[in-house]
């Protein structure tokens, strides 16, 4: 794998450590200055020989070897409420249980085409999204179950449109890499990369369009938009395309990398020029961090003001949340090229193991109470389950509708009506 | 008695239309195609009826007659005289019209604010509405693109402007995968009321990739609308249509088209986007065209007309759908058809149309049906090269001629 030559030695930066056991988290530093020059990292490696093995990426000194993040000296000013623990935990064990059902299901044959399941990445779906109401939106790529499930989708229609019924959140017309529910604000789920980037982009746009030219304003500021994508769709036009539209414009848009250091089989690091890609944010004008994606708390801190900037009109922010799928690319992937010590690295990591640890070593809850919420998550995937199980396929009569959100648009057909008016359009029978 | 004023106004006005020799192609009379109002038609011996008619007949020589839609009522006839525009005018009174109607509507494109469109089609906008709702982007068609889309999935009603509609081939994967397809991926949960405009078509040594012809690259894309206009009457019209409706519409416009003079009505009014237009009734054969062919067709005509034949020419301006009510009442009258188009012979718009005949009205047809289209060349720069790349008007007489063999 280190076939190619050059591994980036980072030039020196202040290397200002933002998490440290005592600093308040509130006063993350990247936001109080957007300066380019400076982009304030937070990266926790502590050696630079981490980083000439390409295939590690830095790690995060907050569960291997240093203290956690509030550690039990200051169990007292814990950085999370017991509610939020309790919140933040359930959301990850459904992400990670939910998940797991997918690929019982799938190769018990109950879904097909391509799923990409999100194992490991839970504390950035998470860690973010849990910061959102309901108006903000999100945007994702295929690899979206959770992100729909972090929003608020219901399991049963997640698990209902993974099957392909007609119940599920898009009527079974969507799938996997497509999950959208408006009452949510989920705008997809899309299946080529970078895709979703631009729309997210048109949605922080309304936002700030309906503030600033509807005059509809609201109390809390700007809703906000999420882009989550991957390490893979950073080097994609789409992607700088929509930097720079946001920061022309200061849209109410958080950009949310997954760096989970491979797209499929290519390895972020034999893709990409300069593989850090929290740098690329200051070029455009916009802060860059970078976060470890294993730790749901940095992430949640990072994502609180990413998301407070947005929603007060400063501009978006580009987060690169160093993360790990523990699966593969998809449940076709057989996921040969990855090594076994980087997969061992990365599930010693486990952010819901971790979390676990932080929340009984700082008394928050106790175990058997995160016990039954493994249960109560349990039986919401089972219930869900059966739900998609026995809910109907779609009948053919679905197979027109919607192609049109008005279906006057199939046209005029020979007998002067319009085709939808024909009797069989309904049976999805019409010749159109 | 004004209403009788005004009819032999318009009468003269037609007659002088007729003999004042070089037809300005955008004064053709304007067919009112629509289902709203009255309609006027005029008869080569000067009568006027009002009502519906069958196709006015009289006398050997058909003038350029008013055309009748034997079902529907017309747009109507403009009660007040209207007002003469150009049809790039006429295109920013339809869009204007929309923008204080509903403030959701908003404008994106390069140069589209400042500059006020690079064919001056928003012209003014930006001072009146703001930078924001008139948005010049960077130049990432495929970005801004997504942008409108995204945008008009939470609620605005965005028309975005390619500059030249061959640049919208940098945004063939939004147009594609999300405009066209999203309402129907996600359920009929997210609607896409965007508009897609620009012009296209081979205009005046523009080269090849300024000669574009998307249309036919666009038509497979389920859940797209596409229209061409071709008038001013018409562009105003299926402008606002567009806005208004709820499905994303691709709205062609053709380079060579914007300067059009036409008077149009002065009260408000919206065509229907899947309706094609009869621009002139006929017996002998069927015509069906769009956009810049119109007018090659119309010459054609005349000199058709002058050898003795009555040819009917339909604007089908609704791409995708074809509107095969209208297209199959004059095949089932004339039983031969023509079609003409500025499309490549290979994969454009005729061939569709020519298979949608084929298959809903094939024993009505007494002969093959003919597809007049551009060549299957790149356009080239050089003025006559360019000239045979797109049909002319005598390749139309001569096939008029083979047809009605």
């Amino acid at each position: 794998m280190s076939a190619f030559s050059a591994v980036k030695i980072l030039p020196s930066h202040p290397i200002a450590t933002v998490r440290s056991a005592s600093h308040k988290p509130s006063a993350a530093p990247f936001l109080s200055s957007p300066s380019f020059s400076s982009p304030l990292l937070h990266n926790s490696s502590s050696s630079q020989s981490l980083r000439s093995r390409p295939l590690l990426a830095v790690s995060s000194d907050v569960l291997s070897s240093q203290k956690p993040l509030g550690s039990p000296s200051s169990a007292s000013n814990p950085v999370v409420t017991r509610e939020e623990a309790l919140e933040v935990y359930e959301d990850m064990v459904l992400g990670r249980s939910f998940e797991d059902m997918c690929a019982q299901m799938y190769y018990r044959g109950k879904m097909f085409g391509f799923v990409h399941l999100y194992n490991g990445q839970e504390a950035v779906s998470t860690g973010f999204i849990k910061l959102l109401s309901n108006a903000d939106s999100v945007v994702s790529t295929y690899r979206d179950h959770v992100h729909a499930l972090s929003k608020g989708v219901p399991a049963r229609a997640v698990m209902a449109e993974l099957f392909g019924k007609e119940t599920g959140c898009c009527r079974g017309q969507g799938g996997s890499m497509h999950m959208f529910s408006a009452p949510h604000n989920v705008l997809g789920g899309f299946a080529f990369i970078g895709e979703g980037i631009p729309v997210a982009t048109g949605a922080a746009f309304s936002a700030k369009y309906r503030h600033e030219v509807l005059k509809e304003s609201s109390p809390h500021g700007l809703d906000v938009t999420l882009a989550f994508f991957g390490d893979g769709t950073c080097n994609n036009g789409q992607f700088f395309e929509c930097l720079n539209m946001a920061q022309l414009w200061k849209l109410p848009i958080v950009f949310v990398v997954e760096n989970n250091l491979w797209a499929i089989g290519m390895s972020h690091l034999r893709a990409t020029s300069d593989p850090e890609i929290w740098k690329k944010g200051p070029p455009f004008g916009m802060p860059g961090v970078h976060v470890d994606g294993m730790d749901v708390l940095k992430v949640r801190e990072v994502a609180k003001e990413a998301i407070a900037r947005a929603r007060r009109g400063e501009g978006p922010t580009l987060v690169e949340c160093e993360t790990y799928r523990f699966r593969g690319h998809s449940l076709a992937d057989p996921d040969e090229l990855r090594k076994p010590d980087e997969k061992a690295h990365y599930a010693a990591r486990d952010p819901i193991t971790a979390f676990k640890k932080y929340i009984l070593e700082n008394n928050l809850a106790s175990e058997s109470e995160l016990k039954m919420i493994e249960k109560k998550i349990d039986d919401v995937i089972e219930e869900a389950v059966e739900f998609a199980d026995s809910s109907p396929l779609p009948p053919r009569s679905q197979l027109l509708e919607n192609v049109f959100a008005d279906p006057k648009g199939f046209g005029i057909g020979p007998d002067g009506k319009y085709r939808c008016e024909d009797p069989k359009f309904t049976q999805g029978t019409a010749q159109v | 008695m004004a209403a009788a004023l005004q009819m032999a106004a318009l009468v003269s006005s037609l007659s002088n239309l007729i003999t004042s020799g070089k037809s300005r192609p955008g004064s053709l009379i304007r067919s009112p195609a629509g289902r709203k109002g009255g309609i006027l038609v005029v008869r080569s011996d000067g009568r006027i009826s009002g009502g519906f008619s069958a196709s006015p007949r009289g006398g050997n020589l058909i003038a350029n007659a008013v055309a009748a839609k034997a079902e529907a009522p017309a747009s109507s006839t403009p009660s007040k005289s209207g007002h003469e525009l150009l049809l790039f005018e006429a295109l920013r009174e339809g869009l204007e019209e929309e923008m204080d109607r509903d403030p959701r509507v908003c404008v994106m494109g390069e140069d589209v604010g400042h500059y006020g469109g690079s064919y001056k089609v928003t012209k003014g906008l930006a001072t009146k509405y703001g930078d924001l709702r008139v948005l010049d982007t960077p130049i990432a068609e495929n970005s801004f693109t997504g942008m409108g889309i995204g945008a008009a999935m939470m609620g605005l009603r965005p028309v975005v402007e390619g500059m030249n509609m061959g640049f919208l081939l940098l945004a063939f994967n939004q147009i594609s995968n999300n405009c066209g397809m999203l309402h129907y991926t996600s359920g009929g949960q997210f609607k896409i009321p965007i508009v897609i405009r620009g012009p296209g078509g081979v205009g005046r040594q523009l080269g090849a990739e300024h000669s574009q012809r998307l249309e036919s690259y666009f038509q497979s894309i389920p859940g797209l609308q596409m229209v061409a206009c071709s008038t001013p009457y018409n562009a105003k019209g299926l402008m606002k249509a567009a806005i208004r409706s709820e499905n994303p519409v691709v709205l062609f416009e053709h380079v060579l088209l914007y300067n059009l003079k036409e008077r149009i009505p002065d009260e408000e009014y919206v065509l229907c986007l899947e309706e094609a237009e009869m621009v002139r009734p006929g017996e002998h054969v069927t015509i069906l065209t769009y956009s810049r062919m119109r007018y090659h067709v119309m010459q054609a005509a005349k000199t058709l007309v002058n050898k003795g034949y009555d040819p009917e020419v339909i604007d089908i301006r609704s791409l995708k759908p074809f509107d095969l009510y209208t297209i199959g009442n004059s095949i089932k009258k004339t039983h031969r058809v023509l079609i003409v188009e500025e499309c490549m012979r290979t994969g454009g718009i005729g061939a569709s149309l020519r298979s949608a005949i084929i298959d809903n009205f094939w024993d009505y047809l007494d002969a093959p049906i003919m597809c007049l289209s551009s060549q299957d060349v790149p356009t080239p720069y050089a003025g006559t090269l360019e000239d045979w790349t797109v049909v002319q008007p005598p390749q139309i007489v001569a096939a008029v001629e083979q047809l009605c063999q």
